[in-house]
């Protein structure tokens, strides 16, 4: 029994792979230039991105394709915020959350009565009807221009976020704050619950489940977390604008979930690093990245169909 | 008290009528199976009984309380429980999960998101205990969908008695066992606890008539026989629809 146990361990590849990533990740800054901390940042931003999409798709069984709407929303809320002189982070990620679970409120009171691909769409037309609005109202939002000139906020204790290396930090810790977050969430028995919900609805409602109440609350935790990554972005980019509510970036999310595989902790996070880093690096010798990312796809989705994820999970 | 009791309860889907003015009163503790040849309205009358349908007309009491227009959750919560034609469990998930999922529903535990399940004591000891109790305790982390049709129309039944029901629909239990399993059932779900009223629907007449002991006959949706096993085998409408 011992020896199976310590074979398996000096197996798993995540930590043969661990002592070495966790020296990169701590000496980052001090390793590489700015340009790939900053890259860093966007991975860590959109991997909470993708794993609060995976609540409701990989957890929930609930294509989303609105999953931007939320993200956008408290972008412009941290934005707002901002430009109003309030540069507090915590403060924007707590008014970003709200702002997130109100709309997925609404939003989930006329999707979740949908299914399979109509709530595809309805999702999609909700988060549309966001994007046209900031894209409209000019006054209010800038319109296409966005609002520029959002700098960086403030968290007290003396640390400047104008770095980026300390942002990156920050980026790291609340990161894993999520992560630790998301994972309670998900063992709990409301994730359990939610599992149930994926594999069979009528069976749920067999049990007594109400299953309408249970993805409502999924689909506000979804869009709530969500929030979290829109303020950081926002924080990240200076700048908030219509793309950041738009369908790319919601199919950005959910090629991301496939990508490193749903209804999986790490999945989504590992699919979030791979696009980032494609697209930027790719993108550096080709324009064509979007075929070198269309042709990923087709390897994955034929070689591992639940993602790169389940295939390390398999290798321990 | 009667269980169920259902009073001149149609159903019509468009210009058909698969529910057709039916009255049913089954008593607490009875063994009731309902056969009717395909198309009777056998599963719709569970539908309707069980909330996944709701009825155009009539009404539906369940241990006296008028449940005709109540959701199924809250249905469930005056102890009914249900199986399904065609299996219907969670097939990504582990034995043991599957189960839990009853064992969650026995204790409404389904909101908490702050406290691993794993946490939960009692509720892995009850599931630990319904696995034990079905000698399926090896299997537990078997996927459900890499079980045998067998095992999984067994797991069916266990899932539906993991609520403590008082009362059970069966949708044809033993429909495609081989005649061994169909043993099995049989021997189990005649063991079941006499304070629960089990209903059963039936295509097999030798289930039937072994485990009820009052048989109802649907044919077009409506209830055209209704007595003891000897009474409904005697009975002449009822062999002309079997028989032509």
């Amino acid at each position: 029994m011992k020896t199976e146990k310590y074979s398996r361990v000096v197996k798993s590849p995540l930590l043969f792979l661990g002592i070495p990533l966790l020296f990169l990740i701590l000496f980052l800054p001090s390793l590489v230039s700015n340009y790939y901390v900053g890259l860093a940042i966007q991975i860590l931003v959109m991997a909470i991105f993708a794993t609060s999409l995976n609540l409701l798709v990989g957890y929930t069984g609930l294509p989303s394709l609105g999953h931007a709407a939320y993200f956008g929303v408290a972008g412009y809320a941290a934005g707002f915020l901002y430009l109003a002189g309030m540069k507090n982070l915590w403060l924007m990620i707590i008014l970003g959350m709200g702002l997130g679970a109100i709309t997925a409120a609404i939003f989930g009171l006329l999707a979740i009565r949908a299914k399979g691909p109509y709530f595809l769409i309805i999702t999609l037309a909700l988060a549309q009807v966001l994007w046209a609005i900031a894209f409209k109202w000019r006054s209010l939002t800038g319109g296409d221009d966005g609002l520029p000139g959002i700098g960086r906020p403030e968290i007290g204790l003396g640390i400047n976020l104008k770095a980026d290396p300390h942002f990156y930090y920050l980026t790291w810790v609340i990161f894993l704050l999520f992560l630790l977050a998301f994972s309670i969430l998900i063992n709990s028995p409301f994730g359990h619950t939610l599992r149930g919900i994926r594999e069979s609805e009528s069976r749920m409602k067999a049990l007594g489940c109400n299953v309408w109440l249970y993805k409502y609350l999924a689909f506000i935790f979804a869009g709530s977390l969500a929030g979290i990554s829109g303020v950081l972005w926002v924080c990240y980019d200076g700048f908030v604008n219509p793309s950041n509510l738009g369908i790319n970036l919601s199919i950005t999310g959910l090629l991301m979930l496939i990508l490193g595989g749903g209804g999986s902790l790490y999945g989504p996070a590992l699919g979030a690093g791979i696009i980032v880093l494609l697209e930027n690096i790719v993108s550096g010798f080709t324009e064509r990245w979007s075929l070198c990312l269309g042709m990923i796809y087709i390897v994955v989705i034929m070689l591992f169909p639940e993602g790169i994820f389940s295939v390390m999970r398999r290798g321990r | 008290m009667e269980a169920i009791k259902t009073e001149a309860l149609s159903r019509y889907f468009g210009g058909l009528t698969a529910t057709n003015g039916v009255s049913l009163e089954i008593a607490e503790g009875d063994r009731r199976a309902i056969i009717g040849p395909n198309g009777a309205g056998k599963t719709t009358l569970f539908n309707l009984i069980s909330g996944f349908l709701f009825p155009s007309s009539g009404r539906i009491h369940l241990f006296g309380i008028d449940v005709t227009t109540t959701p199924i959750h809250k249905r469930i919560g005056l102890g009914l429980s249900r199986t399904f034609q065609v299996t219907n469990l969670f097939p990504n998930l582990t034995l043991f999960d599957a189960i839990l999922l009853g064992v969650q529903a026995l204790n409404h535990a389904w909101l908490c998101f702050y406290r691993p399940i794993k946490s939960f004591q009692g509720m892995m000891r009850q599931t630990e205990g319904f696995l034990k109790e079905w000698d399926l305790w090896e299997k537990k982390e078997i996927l459900i969908k890499n079980l045998s049709y067998g095992e999984q129309r067994m797991v069916e039944v266990i899932v539906a008695l993991a609520t403590r029901p008082r009362l059970l629909l069966l949708d044809e239990p033993t429909a495609g066992l081989s005649s061994a399993e169909t043993a099995l059932m049989v021997s189990i779900i005649k063991r079941l606890p006499r304070d629960i009223t089990i209903v059963l629907i039936e295509h097999d007449m030798d289930v039937a008539f072994e485990i009820a002991e009052q048989i109802t006959v649907l044919h077009f949706g409506a209830v055209i026989a209704e007595g003891t096993p000897e009474q409904i085998r005697g009975n002449p409408r009822v062999t002309e629809i079997y028989l032509g």
